[in-house]
């Protein structure tokens, strides 16, 4: 359809239809609120996996392996790993959907990171588990 | 000349401006300052401009609507831009001037500067013509978050409904916008995402009415917000706070917002 000028007019909703859109999902609390509460957990976290690499740095195999495997250490392991990918494949998911407006691009790439923040995780979870209980 | 900076995400070719018209300030001038503005006529179609304007400051009143103005009624009376009450109460003559959205008639021309002052229409909107943004959408926006009181209860039927002082109070600061949309066309998330993310001078109305104390559809209005492009958009990049020319925080009611349904959600 064109209009008086030739110009093509392919939108002729009312702006308020537009505006009110699909309604709201009544979602997004939750997404807004781990991103947070892993970005606060990563900050302890972060900094005791720095500190203690940097004090096993030249430790003989076995050290870091009994390290690694005693469950304190074991148990901050595996919540390191849990709220980085948790907070990972949020945070990828918020920077697509503000950036990418192909459907198609936006959606691969979102489940791509989601995939593959659980694939990461769960094999970082059981390498922390085969040294903390196969020792 | 005209500066044009280039980058590598650049604008689309038929949004880029070429250099213009100068129009020149008549040989009795005594201080002469250059205003570099967007023209762009419908009718004529084709790339946006920049044309210069050589105005004599000392025949021109203090702001830069005065200069608009002046160039309207003494140089070419093409120039399209909106305003009306010239003082900062209307949000007409909302205009990007040197990379800042404000109100044209709050912001002084710098007479001590030799730099030209650069006029464009509030970034990443649809241009009508010249100056004037198409707000059709952003207004419907507004509409679309309902913005007037909602109760049950109805108001007695001798007086108005009444607030203690303390509820008035949690006005302040809510009630000033006079939706120029400043803070809305200055923000990322909204040049991304605005077809469905509210924007914060719409977000900014929408906590006007979630903190009035009369308003009994509170939890209705968290229920229309909660979504993840209509409000979560929101980075809190605070362009918006920055922006309002009325000294408004946007960043801060958005913040609210998202506290009270953290509370709601226990």
């Amino acid at each position: 359809m064109t209009n008086a000028k030739g110009l093509k007019i392919d939108i002729m909703r009312s702006y308020l239809g537009r505006a009110r859109g699909l309604g709201s999902a009544n979602a997004g609390f939750h997404h807004w609120w781990v991103q947070r509460l892993t970005s606060l957990a990563l900050i302890p976290l972060t900094l005791w996996f720095v500190f203690s690499l940097v004090h096993l740095t030249g430790a003989p195999y076995a050290t870091v392996r009994a390290w690694a495997g005693s469950t304190v250490n074991a148990t901050l392991l595996l919540a390191l790993i849990a709220a980085t990918f948790e907070h990972m494949h949020l945070g990828v998911q918020t920077v697509a959907e503000d950036y990418i407006h192909s459907d198609a691009v936006r959606l691969t790439l979102i489940l791509a990171v989601k995939g593959a923040s659980a694939l990461l995780a769960l094999a970082g979870a059981i390498a922390v588990l085969k040294l903390a209980i196969a020792g | 000349m005209v500066e044009t900076k280039r980058f590598f995400f650049d604008l689309p070719k038929g949004s880029r401006p070429t250099i213009g018209k100068t129009w020149k300030a008549p040989a009795s001038a005594t201080h002469v300052k250059n205003f570099q503005i967007y023209r762009w006529d419908p009718d004529a179609g084709g790339n946006p401009r920049i044309d210069t304007y050589e105005v004599d400051l000392d025949t021109c009143g203090p702001m830069v609507l005065d200069a608009l103005i002046k160039i309207k009624n003494e140089v070419d009376p093409t120039l399209t831009f909106r305003r009306s009450c010239r003082e900062g109460i209307c949000g007409s003559c909302a205009v990007n001037i040197d990379g800042t959205n404000t109100l044209s008639c709050l912001k002084p021309i710098n007479a001590a500067s030799d730099k030209p002052v650069k006029i464009n229409p509030l970034p990443h909107m649809p241009v009508v013509k010249d100056l004037v943004p198409d707000l059709s959408l952003a207004y419907a926006q507004l509409r679309s978050i309902q913005p007037w009181l909602k109760a049950d209860t109805p108001p007695p039927p001798d007086s108005e409904r009444r607030q203690s002082r303390e509820e008035r109070a949690k006005l302040d600061g809510l009630w000033e916008c006079i939706l120029c949309f400043c803070c809305t066309t200055s923000c990322p998330s909204y040049w991304w995402n605005g077809d469905r993310y509210l924007g914060p001078a719409t977000l900014l109305a929408a906590y006007r009415w979630i903190s009035d104390s009369r308003d009994e559809a509170t939890g209705e209005r968290l229920d229309a917000l909660k979504d993840p492009f209509k409000l979560y958009r929101c980075h809190t990049i605070m362009n918006c706070t920055e922006a309002c020319p009325k000294g408004l925080n946007p960043a801060k009611a958005i913040g609210e917002i998202k506290l009270q349904i953290m509370e709601r959600e226990g």
